[in-house]
């Protein structure tokens, strides 16, 4: 306890000087800006703002990033409750009751209890990272190369398990991930792969200009191949800011359930955003409904607090596997490994030690963002509200646009450019043959790490691949891993599955 | 009784799956692929290329079926236009902002490779009016020039080459 509270006054004196408040201020505001706009979803905007941050030192790097990517989630509900129109999977649930609400002239509120919801999920969230991590941290200390292989699988399994649509398309997604991991030079023979003579290759594949291709351009392109009427335009006005002592008194239960289920599965490897938003739904359509209460998918208040504290609890420790294993659970927290990496900072259990400023400064940061998020929204939801008026044709050329410039200023070479192009087509490939992109970006970044782990492992043990079986820890790791395959697999929760997902998108 | 395809989607999903899989794994045995206990460099690339062509082939597997009924899962239309020119604006914009030495195009610049973006990306939209791709171009290359070359002082090159010399 004195530790924690040690600690978090490092962090607050890190995350309270006035560059990285600003900072974190901007990302929050750039990240609203951008992840209101509907169909850009956190992956993509953190992607297209991650060259933004290179200039930066380390830490104002991260903690804007921090700020963009619970920024873009925020601005993903604005657009679920107004517009009808998820930018993001986890705000899907969030459409159901959230529009309702909207369409009945009661957005306000429905904003309003998403953001204060969102608010105290964040809070909660934060605790539990600054907690959990100290203890976790140790128990990587004791990993050696045969753990974190194990670790690596049960993570990326996690990871599908946790997706919507086809399970076994989503591994081969992985192993897609995993190969174009592998382009450039082996570290330990020097040995160019994949490269055909490309010098560009020989560094790899910019995770920027697939994350950038994949998930901006395949989805700009999908939008427009839809006809106009189907991309709903927002209209209503949204009046009537804060929510009735009644609501008040119906969303509090609520967001207490959804915050204690986001938090719990935010852990989790695969990192459960989504599941989370649809299990904490799932928890509130099963309460009873009080006398005078509307039903859900009417306009339920609870149906929108709960599922955004729970996503948004989700979204705070997703970063705890991230910050003490170096292993990302979500393709955000990817791209997170992949600034870190830039940035010279090779993540891991190590940054608590040898960096603690950057370590607890962005845990305190993210609390200073929720907050600066509520400050920032409540407020200026004026200034959301016009500018998801504006048509899509003036958006989506920006977007393009600033793409290009992002992924051309990562290295000053044209070359990322023909590659984003070459993921723009692949991304829509993708989109088209039903095949979820993010794990292919997890894959992409664990791809060298999962291999120098699993070539240290073999070294170690001379060859014998029982070693992944025989030291406890791994083996637990694996069995897992398998676990989560057996359940996901085993019939009735398969269906079970299947219809959880297809509701969740009708 | 017939086989048929299921999942037209699966089908061609998986046989990509496949095809990049067998793709690598050959690839990776042009490297030294060495033993468990001393990895070359193409023995995870191989290890993951089959593990990959397997699983498509699963993938392939699964989309056929004997009974087929529904509407076997079809890939849709594909969205040609916009693909092509979001796509085209893309590396337009790459050829024009740094020029390509090889064939002699001459670097143009941020803010002519800006133009010619948004307008050939506004295209990719309903209901072009050239009036209004102009206006949000020239919006946004002073933008851009403001953000990207004064404000986080990125290295561009601004202008055409035969200009600034």
């Amino acid at each position: 306890m004195h530790d924690l509270i040690n600690n978090l006054s490092l962090g607050f004196a890190t995350a309270i000087s006035l560059q990285n408040l600003m900072y974190a201020f901007i990302g929050c505001l750039l990240g609203t800006l951008i992840g209101v706009l509907p169909g850009i979803g956190p992956t993509a905007t953190v992607a297209m703002l991650l060259p933004a941050t290179y200039a930066l030192p380390p830490v104002a790097a991260l903690i804007m990033l921090a700020g963009i990517y619970y920024g873009s989630q925020y601005g993903g509900s604005t657009t679920a409750i107004l517009v009808n129109l998820p930018g993001e999977a986890s705000s899907v649930v969030t459409v159901i009751d959230g529009h309702q609400m909207a369409k009945q002239g009661r957005g306000g509120a429905a904003l309003a209890a998403a953001g204060l919801g969102s608010f105290f999920a964040g809070c909660v969230g934060t605790l539990m990272l600054a907690a959990f991590a100290p203890p976790l941290t140790e128990i990587a200390f004791k990993f050696g190369p045969a753990e974190y292989f194990s670790l690596m699988v049960l993570g990326l399994i996690g990871a599908v398990v946790l997706a919507s649509g086809s399970l076994i398309k989503a591994i081969c997604m992985i192993l897609l991930g995993l190969l174009l991991g592998l382009v450039g030079t082996d570290v330990n023979s020097g040995v160019a792969r994949f490269s055909f003579d490309i010098p560009e290759l020989t560094d790899g594949l910019s995770f920027i200009a697939v994350a950038m291709g994949v998930f901006g351009y395949g989805e700009i392109i999908a939008n427009l191949a839809r006809p106009d009427e189907e991309r709903e335009v927002f209209t209503a006005k949204v009046s009537g800011l804060f929510p009735t002592g009644e609501d008040f008194k119906r969303m509090l239960p609520a967001v207490l359930r959804g915050t204690a289920l986001g938090s719990a599965l935010g852990i989790l490897p695969g990192g459960g955003a989504l599941l989370s938003a649809f299990a904490a739904y799932t928890i509130e359509k099963k309460t009873k409904l009080k006398p005078g209460e509307v039903p859900f998918g009417r306009g339920n208040i609870r149906g929108v607090a709960a599922p955004e504290a729970a996503n948004n609890a989700g979204a705070q420790t997703s970063f705890i596997p991230m910050l003490t294993l170096g292993i990302p659970p979500n393709s955000v927290m990817a791209l997170m490994v992949g600034a870190m990496t830039i940035h010279n900072i090779q993540p891991g259990p190590q940054v608590m030690t040898s960096n603690p400023e950057l370590f607890w400064g962005l845990i305190a940061s993210m609390w200073i963002g929720n907050l600066m998020l509520v400050i920032l929204n409540l407020p200026l939801i004026g200034v959301w509200v016009k500018l998801l008026t504006i048509p899509y044709r003036w958006l989506f050329p920006a977007i393009v646009l600033f793409c290009a410039i992002g992924v051309y200023s990562t290295n000053n070479n044209v070359f990322d450019i023909w590659l984003v192009a070459i993921f723009g087509i692949v991304g829509y490939a993708f989109l088209k043959l039903g095949c979820e992109p993010a794990p292919l970006l997890l894959g992409l970044i664990l791809g060298p790490m999962m291999e120098e782990n699993l070539r240290r492992a073999l070294l170690l043990s001379r060859g014998d691949w029982s070693v992944f079986g025989t030291r406890p820890i791994s083996l637990g790791l694996l069995m897992a891993a398998l676990l989560l395959l057996v359940i996901v697999l085993a019939p009735s929760i398969r269906s079970k599955r299947e219809e959880a997902f297809v509701e969740e998108a009708g | 009784m017939h086989v048929q395809i299921k999942s037209k989607k699966n089908l061609v999903a998986g046989l990509m799956f496949a095809c990049v899989g067998a793709a690598f794994a050959i690839g990776a045995t042009g490297y030294n692929v060495g033993s468990a206990a001393r990895m070359g460099p193409g023995y995870f690339p191989l290890m993951i290329g089959v593990l990959l062509t397997l699983l498509g082939l699963v993938v392939v597997g699964g989309a056929i079926g004997v009974h087929a009924d529904g509407d076997g899962d079809p890939i849709g239309r594909i969205a040609w236009k916009p693909l092509g020119l979001i796509i085209g604006a893309n590396v337009l914009f790459g050829v024009l902002l740094a020029g390509v030495g090889s064939i002699g195009i001459p670097a143009m610049g941020l803010i002519v490779a800006v133009y010619a973006l948004v307008i050939v990306s506004c295209m990719a939209g309903s209901g072009f009016r050239m009036k209004m791709a102009l206006t949000l171009a020239t919006v946004l290359a002073v933008g851009s020039y403001l953000t990207f070359v004064l404000g986080l002082n990125l290295q561009f090159q601004v202008w055409p080459t035969f200009i600034t010399g």
